[in-house]
């Protein structure tokens, strides 16, 4: 699944070499998981200051997990294509001459949403450190992928369990259309929707930015409510229940309500879960909305109006009907192809539908959603 | 009315919680004193709220009816014809810290299921309570009660303090093979620890949703671990956990499983192939939208017609009415649902007791 991807893209749907199609409308993908990587740390050192960099060197990272890196190990290293890592050393997503080669130029990109994992910030312990290091990614985001290559997307990677520090930064890189997105993983300390991150949606919704929650992070708690899993296999496979606690704490706080413009992007984790979830929300908030008197809608109406998911990965059940089944009951207009390049389950977006998508759908899947919910001017 | 109903096995009914003075009455002298002297008066959890309307359905609250077997009898059993009922008591063992008092109120709530439910209605059977803090107590609590075939299950909840599939509780689905318990995982959490991977909810309508994705990490955990490799005749009932969720999940797993097998390489099958073979799912909760619509697409996703136990929750306020099962289900499965696949699901239920 990563050793034959190709270098080139063969046509292998009928929607991308249609005569009837217009020329404007072929083969703009728009790809809401692109992983950047940095050479090492001290890609970040320009951005830092003294204080923090002599921090970084002597005391490292210190997450919530209460590891430097993942807690599971992945199932090959840096959980990237084995066709993925530089000529020029560095790991896979730190060289823009190969993400360009391998991936933007071979499949016709023309957006790409970054989204930086590994050294952002985002799961330490240390607040002040977490903010330091979130904004020098963001510069470093910029400066390195951005700024070359107007392809690539920035996003506004926040140090969300300090929400007035993330709203801070928002505010200060929400004018540069280098950014389209801000940058949240799903594992945060607590759910959500919880009032301590209300800041960062109004800043977001302020400034017209869609909030990205990816997949990941650790929150201090064990990755499920019922405790830590053996197997990466579990972890992986089990990444569709942070994001069911991220839209239900959104929708059940009311953070809809309160912020009506908020746009959320679930990022690789799926979608297959969210039918079962939103029915599961509304039978539920039929018994119980005295308990939640500030919602003024069912569950399934702001998620419908609020929510989207990247493809990438996809659930793949033996019969596409059912896929097809689940995406309609979403919505069309609701997904957003993802690649997750440079990572070992990489879907290529000539292959990764099944046949039998109609060409429209699958148009709307990698160009037009991605132009509704991104700014990409 | 009766007639569609007529000799079904109903797989999840609760009793209303004992005290624990109550449950008292069913310990030795030691255990007596100690609820006495410490002063353990009320021991509930988080869940289900006793005044919530969720927790009991308003004319069943307003009969008093989940109070005694005859209640019980009365808005169900007699009423519809059912064949059998299954209680799972939920009562809050689980929650203890300490082994010991759990290993106690387990013995206690497992007595006083059979003295004051089993012992009064012929048609009742139930499952036993499991003190989970420590597997060696709960094997001890199987052999204890395995004579008595009216215990059908083994009972945990979705949440505990480690997936199920741990080596640590292996001794305990050695002895319910052995024994034919089938191993029931309800919803709930012993709350020792957060209810999601993010932490702790506002709400108790986001911790009730929460538990659907309990559900994912236990039947991942049995199958990753190699629990159905090991005990390869042992049947996992999740008990009101959805039933909707199960297939995009097993889509999933199934397709990590393909990438990255090489972790687990006692799995001779494919995830989805254990679960058709292993996992049952209770039909109340169903999550599905209103109406028939979506109904038989919803459940040709399972892609067996084995897997699915008709339960009604009882007292838990699930449907309104009589609308116990989901609109549209053709004859051969409704009767499969009903009463077929329970007995094949639990065989001491097809035994006399």
């Amino acid at each position: 699944m990563n050793l034959d991807a190709p270098l080139r893209h063969e046509p292998a749907t009928e929607s991308e070499a249609d005569p009837r199609l217009p020329a404007n409308t072929r083969l703009k993908i728009i790809d809401g998981d692109v992983h950047p990587a940095l050479r090492s740390p001290a890609d970040l050192k320009p951005y830092l200051s003294q204080r923090w960099w002599e921090h970084f060197q002597t005391w490292g990272g210190r997450r919530r997990s209460g590891m430097s890196y993942e807690p599971y190990p992945k199932s090959q290293p840096r959980a990237s294509r084995r066709d993925a890592w530089p000529e020029e050393g560095g790991a896979p997503g730190s060289s823009l001459r190969l993400m360009r080669e391998q991936f933007l130029d071979a499949y016709g990109i023309e957006y790409g949403i970054l989204g930086p994992l590994g050294l952002t910030g985002q799961s330490e312990f240390n607040l002040e450190f977490a903010g330091a290091i979130a904004s020098a990614a963001n510069d470093w985001q910029r400066e390195s992928f951005s700024k070359p290559e107007p392809r690539l997307k920035s996003a506004i990677v926040v140090p969300y369990d300090d929400a007035e520090a993330a709203a801070r930064e928002i505010d200060k890189r929400a004018d540069d259309p280098a950014y389209a997105q801000v940058f949240m993983l799903t594992r945060s300390q607590e759910p959500a929707g919880r009032k301590r991150y209300w800041p960062i949606y109004a800043a977001a919704e302020r400034h017209g930015l869609p909030v990205g929650m990816h997949v990941f992070g650790a929150s201090g708690h064990p990755y499920t409510g019922a405790g830590w899993p053996s197997y990466y296999i579990e972890e992986s496979s089990g990444h569709s229940t942070s994001c069911q606690t991220v839209v239900t704490s959104l929708v059940m706080e009311g953070v809809f309500e309160r912020f009506p413009k908020l746009k959320v992007v679930i990022i690789e984790g799926g979608f297959g879960w969210l039918p079962a979830l939103t029915w599961r929300l509304d039978k539920l908030f039929e018994r119980m909305r005295s308990e939640v008197p500030h919602l003024k809608r069912r569950p399934s109406e702001y998620i419908r109006e609020h929510i989207w998911l990247t493809t990438q990965p996809m659930e793949e059940p033996k019969d596409p009907r059912q896929l097809f089944d689940v995406m309609e009951w979403i919505g069309w207009d609701r997904l957003l192809f993802a690649s997750d390049y440079p990572h070992w389950d990489f879907d290529d977006p000539f292959r990764a539908f099944p046949a039998g998508l109609p060409r429209e759908r699958l148009h709307q899947i990698l160009t037009s959603n991605g132009k509704a919910v991104y700014r990409l001017a | 009315m009766q007639g569609d109903f007529e000799a079904a096995i109903d797989c999840d009914v609760h009793p209303r919680l004992p005290t624990p003075k109550a449950l008292s009455a069913h310990m030795d002298d030691f255990w007596r004193d100690t609820v006495e002297v410490r002063g353990i008066d009320v021991w509930d959890s988080a869940a289900y709220p006793a005044n919530a309307p969720f927790t009991v359905r308003p004319d069943w609250r307003q009969a008093r009816a989940d109070a005694s077997p005859a209640g019980l009898a009365a808005a169900t059993l007699d009423r519809f014809g059912f064949g059998h009922a299954i209680l799972n008591c939920l009562f809050p063992v689980q929650a203890f810290r300490d082994e010991n008092l759990a290993a106690a109120f387990a013995r206690a709530t497992n007595d006083w299921i059979a003295r004051e439910w089993l012992d009064k209605d012929p048609r009742l059977r139930a499952s036993l309570v499991l003190p989970i803090q420590s597997p060696a107590r709960s094997v001890e609590e199987i052999e204890r009660l395995a004579a008595d075939r009216r215990f059908v299950q083994v009972l945990v909840l979705a949440m505990g303090e480690s997936p199920l599939g741990k080596s640590r509780y292996w001794p305990i689905y050695a002895a319910a093979e052995k024994h034919g318990f089938a191993l029931g995982v309800h919803a709930g959490s012993s709350y020792h620890q957060a209810v999601t991977g993010s932490g702790w909810p506002s709400y108790f309508i986001e911790d009730y949703a929460a538990q659907a994705a309990g559900f994912h990490t236990q039947l991942g955990s049995l199958i990753c671990e190699g629990v159905f490799v090991k005990y390869p005749k042992l049947k996992v009932v999740l008990i009101e956990s959805g039933v909707s969720w199960l297939p995009p999940y097993l889509w999933r797993l199934a397709k990590s499983w393909r990438g990255v097998r090489q972790e687990v390489p006692w799995l001779d099958r494919s995830p989805e192939e254990f679960a058709r073979d292993h996992v049952r799912l209770t039909l109340q909760p169903f999550d599905a939208p209103p109406g028939a619509a979506h109904i038989g697409r919803i459940l040709d996703q399972l892609q067996s017609d084995d897997m699915l136990l008709f339960a009604t929750d009882f007292p838990h306020w699930q449907f309104d009415g009589e609308a116990m099962l989901p609109a549209g289900l053709a004859p051969e499965l409704k009767r499969k649902i009903l009463i077929d696949n329970a007995l094949a699901t639990y065989p001491r239920l097809g035994r006399s007791p």
